[in-house]
């Protein structure tokens, strides 16, 4: 099943399926490792509930859900 | 000589092997046009010395960010003799998509594999000579912090042949697209065509800007050749690391740093843990009552003076210490204990007044004018001391917050705060410079280079000196306490107080206004590296400290050093270049040129309705925009003059609770004679806090803005504290003005929603004639 890394809950894993988005956002996401194929971990949600923070290719990323709902993701 | 480029990954310890290789050579400078760090220095380890350029800390050579386009340009246009590509052990799958990248220029390259001592500690391994063979270039195991491998890391550097061809880590992918690609660029004859060409498959928008570039890739069809190569670059760095990383366990259990982690940024806790570190970096940095030992309030006070002890008495007004012993007490407690910010300002400060008190002795002994020891004295030693005593506690501070941002808990604040930022257009990361603020404008703007949108960087900077300052402090307790003297009240904290949050708002409405008008853009995506939380590196944060140290001192000895000349010799002498002393110095140029511009502060409560003694609060505004000490310093010197003159002064009582607080009889004497309201003494405290800070704010600003931005800044400051205090002296004269500046309110706002949504666009009218105009 898939869904959006929007929508993930704090402990839910996968692997990213399709990145998408405007050209800056998506290069971004590319260069910090976010690419189809990586597989992901939800770590935590900050206080507030938005941003993220995400386990990926052994480091922590954090990133907005506006981000993050660019991110498609095959949940095991 | 030969130069090395370093470069690599933000926070891999790139500056850490900056600074182990070059020593105390380094230097910090800017590069042209763009406002990021750039340092160079030299390495003489070798047998040949070599030049390092520190290149910033970049993930990708994308043309997104400012940090990446220097670097990429830098590479390509100076073609250094090789670049040192930095990259973090730990985290070696995402340190090495830009060494794929890197790989593609035509440059030598060697690889420091960083913090390997890491990750032995962990018990893992990684076989260098096998990514070695890999990649085709050097890889040397390093250790930058514990500086084990930099020898072998630069001989092998220096070894390397002075030519190399670029190599794509995916040729085998897009040899097709790569191979017209390649053509077209040789046909141009630019340097590294193979870098040019993947970067045109990856529709990059500095490639798309040659001409022909872009009819290139249309050849190549709709594919997104972008997140292929993205893709490409990522599975050849896998599967190549299989080979090379051995991992020795499976980390189960949670590390250290993830345990920390759980509790700084926990759901309810994390916010309350960060004000109680705040408030205790403060409290260390300022605060003349340690842990509050002294009690919370004037009636729990219970330790005794220094006069109270017999130690000291006061002579005229000021204190003598009974003997040297005792002046070194003083330095830690008088009454109360120091916070250690304190004790060093207190250290420093004695050991400027003796240097300063000798060398004025010394010239009375020798016979010299007045008028010489007075420049001397008062003109030059005072004002740059007087600056240069802020250092201690501008340096403490900025240790606290090196601290921070060295352990990774800065990334964390930032990720917390996110969201109440976004609102005003700001990200999380804005937050860090404003609470800076507080202490001293010039290392928070400093710090705005964290962040990485140029609009959001020019409306930070903008709104920092509205967060007052430590040396904006005086001018608060001082005339808050005339302004409680005047009404009765014995508690100047609900002013102070009140002061700060005006100060606050005022920064939030700025930046959503400029964020809505002249700094518009979207929100800045906020996406940001966690790093893992590290112990900090003492000799880093020493050499840290030292730069600032360096900075400041040089900025007090020339900017300051010349301004303070200029607003003494024009406070000392009359239009017929006539020495004044103090007491005559209302007939002084400074004086008439107050005079002069007194009526433009008659909306702000300060100006023409005062009369004859009216002008003092100009001169000492004006007196302010040299540095903030001096507005105080400035009603000292005045309220003497006026005392000599005669004028009525002293028809306040002062309540005794306020009476120890520095400057207080001063701003009251300036209150009663000039007959000041209540709302304008209010005014003036707004005007100082929110117009042009400080001289060497302003440099900083300077240097930090991006060109050409810095007189639209300091429009923007006379404007908005313009705006504020008046908006503060109306309504606190006449109640019922507050409705009218609602309704300003609201029509500005309205006007600036409807122009944004594209109803009402006077602008685009304007420059529609005008280009009709020229054409």
């Amino acid at each position: 099943m898939s869904k959006l890394l929007s929508e993930f809950t704090v402990g839910e894993s996968g692997k990213i399926v399709a990145v998408t988005g405007e050209g800056r956002i998506r290069r971004r996401l590319f260069d910090m490792g976010v690419t189809p194929g990586a597989e992901l971990t939800m770590r935590k949600k900050a206080p507030l509930g938005d941003p993220i923070e995400i386990t990926l290719r052994g480091y922590e990323l954090t990133l907005r859900k506006t981000e993050a709902a660019c991110v498609e993701v095959e949940t095991k | 000589m030969k130069t090395f480029a370093l470069a690599g990954n933000p926070n891999c310890g790139k500056t850490t092997l900056f600074n182990a290789l070059t020593g105390s050579t380094a230097h910090v400078g800017n590069w042209p046009g763009v406002t990021v760090d750039k340092r160079d220095g030299v390495y003489k380890g070798g047998e040949k010395p070599v030049a390092i350029v520190d290149l910033p800390g970049i993930y990708s050579l994308s043309p997104y960010t400012p940090e990446e386009v220097v670097s990429r340009n830098f590479i390509l246009d100076e073609k250094p003799d090789g670049i040192i590509n930095i990259v973090d052990a730990t985290n070696l799958e995402r340190n090495l998509y830009l060494t794929t990248q890197l790989l593609e220029m035509d440059v030598p390259v060697i690889i420091a594999l960083n913090m390997i001592d890491e990750v032995e500690k962990c018990g893992d391994k990684i076989d260098a000579s096998s990514l070695e063979k890999t990649l085709g270039v050097p890889v040397v195991p390093i250790s930058a912090l514990k500086g084990t491998g930099l020898k072998q890391l630069m001989d092998r550097a220096a070894a390397m042949p002075a030519e190399r061809k670029g190599t794509a880590v995916f040729k085998g992918v897009f040899e097709k697209q790569l191979e017209t690609a390649c053509a077209y660029y040789d046909a141009e004859e630019v340097s590294s065509p193979l870098f040019h060409a993947v970067k045109l498959l990856e529709k990059d928008e500095l490639e798309l800007q040659r001409k022909g570039a872009s009819a290139v890739l249309e050849k190549f069809g709709d594919e997104d050749l972008e997140a292929a190569i993205a893709d490409e670059r990522y599975k050849y760095i896998s599967a190549n690391l299989s080979t090379a990383k051995v991992k020795k366990t499976e980390r189960g259990a949670l590390t250290k740093s993830d345990k920390i982690d759980k509790v700084l940024t926990h759901r309810v806790w994390a916010i309350p843990i960060f004000i109680v570190i705040l408030f205790f970096i403060f409290h260390f940095t300022f605060s003349e009552n340690l842990f509050y030992l002294n009690g919370f309030t004037e009636e729990q006070a219970w330790m005794p003076s220094l006069i109270d002890l017999g130690l000291a008495s006061e002579v005229d007004g000021e204190l003598q210490y009974n003997n040297f012993g005792v002046e070194i007490l003083a330095i830690f407690y008088d009454g109360a204990v120091y916070s250690p910010g304190v004790i060093l300002t207190n250290f420093l400060n004695l050991f400027l007044d003796h240097i300063s008190g000798g060398i004025v002795t010394l010239m009375e002994n020798d016979g010299a004018a007045e008028w010489a020891s007075g420049l001397v004295g008062d003109g030059i030693l005072g004002g740059i001391f007087a600056v240069l005593g802020f250092l201690p506690q501008i340096l403490v501070l900025f240790l606290f917050f090196s601290i921070l941002e060295d352990t990774g808990y800065m990334a964390r604040i930032a990720f917390v705060l996110d969201r109440i930022f976004r609102r005003f257009g700001l990200s999380g990361r804005a937050f860090m410079p404003m609470i800076m603020g507080f202490g001293c404008s010039v290392p928070a703007a400093i710090n705005t280079r964290t962040l990485a949108d140029e609009k959001e960087r020019t409306a930070t900077i903008r709104v920092i000196p509205f967060f007052s300052c430590g040396a904006k402090l005086p001018i608060l307790t001082a005339c808050g306490g005339a302004l409680c003297a005047m009404v009765g009240m014995t508690n100047v904290d609900v002013i102070t107080m009140g002061m700060y949050i005006l100060g606050i708002v005022s920064a939030i409405v700025c930046v959503l206004l400029m964020r809505n008008t002249t700094q518009k853009g979207e929100t800045p995506p906020f996406i940001m590296e966690l790093p893992a939380y590290h112990a900090p590196g003492f000799k880093n944060l020493m050499l840290h400290l030292w730069d600032k140290t360096k900075h400041f001192v040089k900025k007090a000895f020339t900017i300051i050093f010349a301004s303070t000349v200029i607003i003494w010799l024009f406070s000392h002498l009359n239009w017929s270049w006539k020495y004044v002393a103090d007491e005559e110095m209302n007939s002084s140029i400074l004086a008439s040129l107050g005079m002069l511009v007194q009526p433009i502060f008659t909306p702000l409560g300060f100006g023409s309705q005062l009369g004859a003694f009216g002008w003092v609060f100009a001169v000492a505004a004006i007196t302010g925009l040299v540095a903030k000490e001096n507005v105080i310093a400035t009603f000292a010197t005045l309220a003497a003059c006026i005392t000599a003159l005669g004028a009525n002064v002293g028809g306040i009582d002062i309540p005794d609770a306020i009476a120890g607080i520095e400057g207080i009889e001063e701003a009251t004497a300036m209150a009663s004679a000039t007959g000041i309201t209540s709302a304008g003494i209010i005014a003036f405290i707004a005007f100082n806090m929110t117009t042009i800070p400080c001289f060497a704010a302003c440099a900083t600003a300077k240097a930090e803005l991006p060109k050409g931005k810095f007189k639209w800044t300091l429009l923007f400051w006379i404007a908005a504290s313009y705006v504020i205090s008046s908006m503060v002296y109306t309504v606190g004269e006449w109640w019922w003005t507050l409705f009218i500046w609602l309704a300003v309110i609201a029509a500005v706002t309205t006007f600036i929603v409807l122009r944004n949504v594209g109803k009402f666009d006077i602008l685009k009218i304007f420059k529609r004639k005008k280009k009709d105009g020229e054409a």
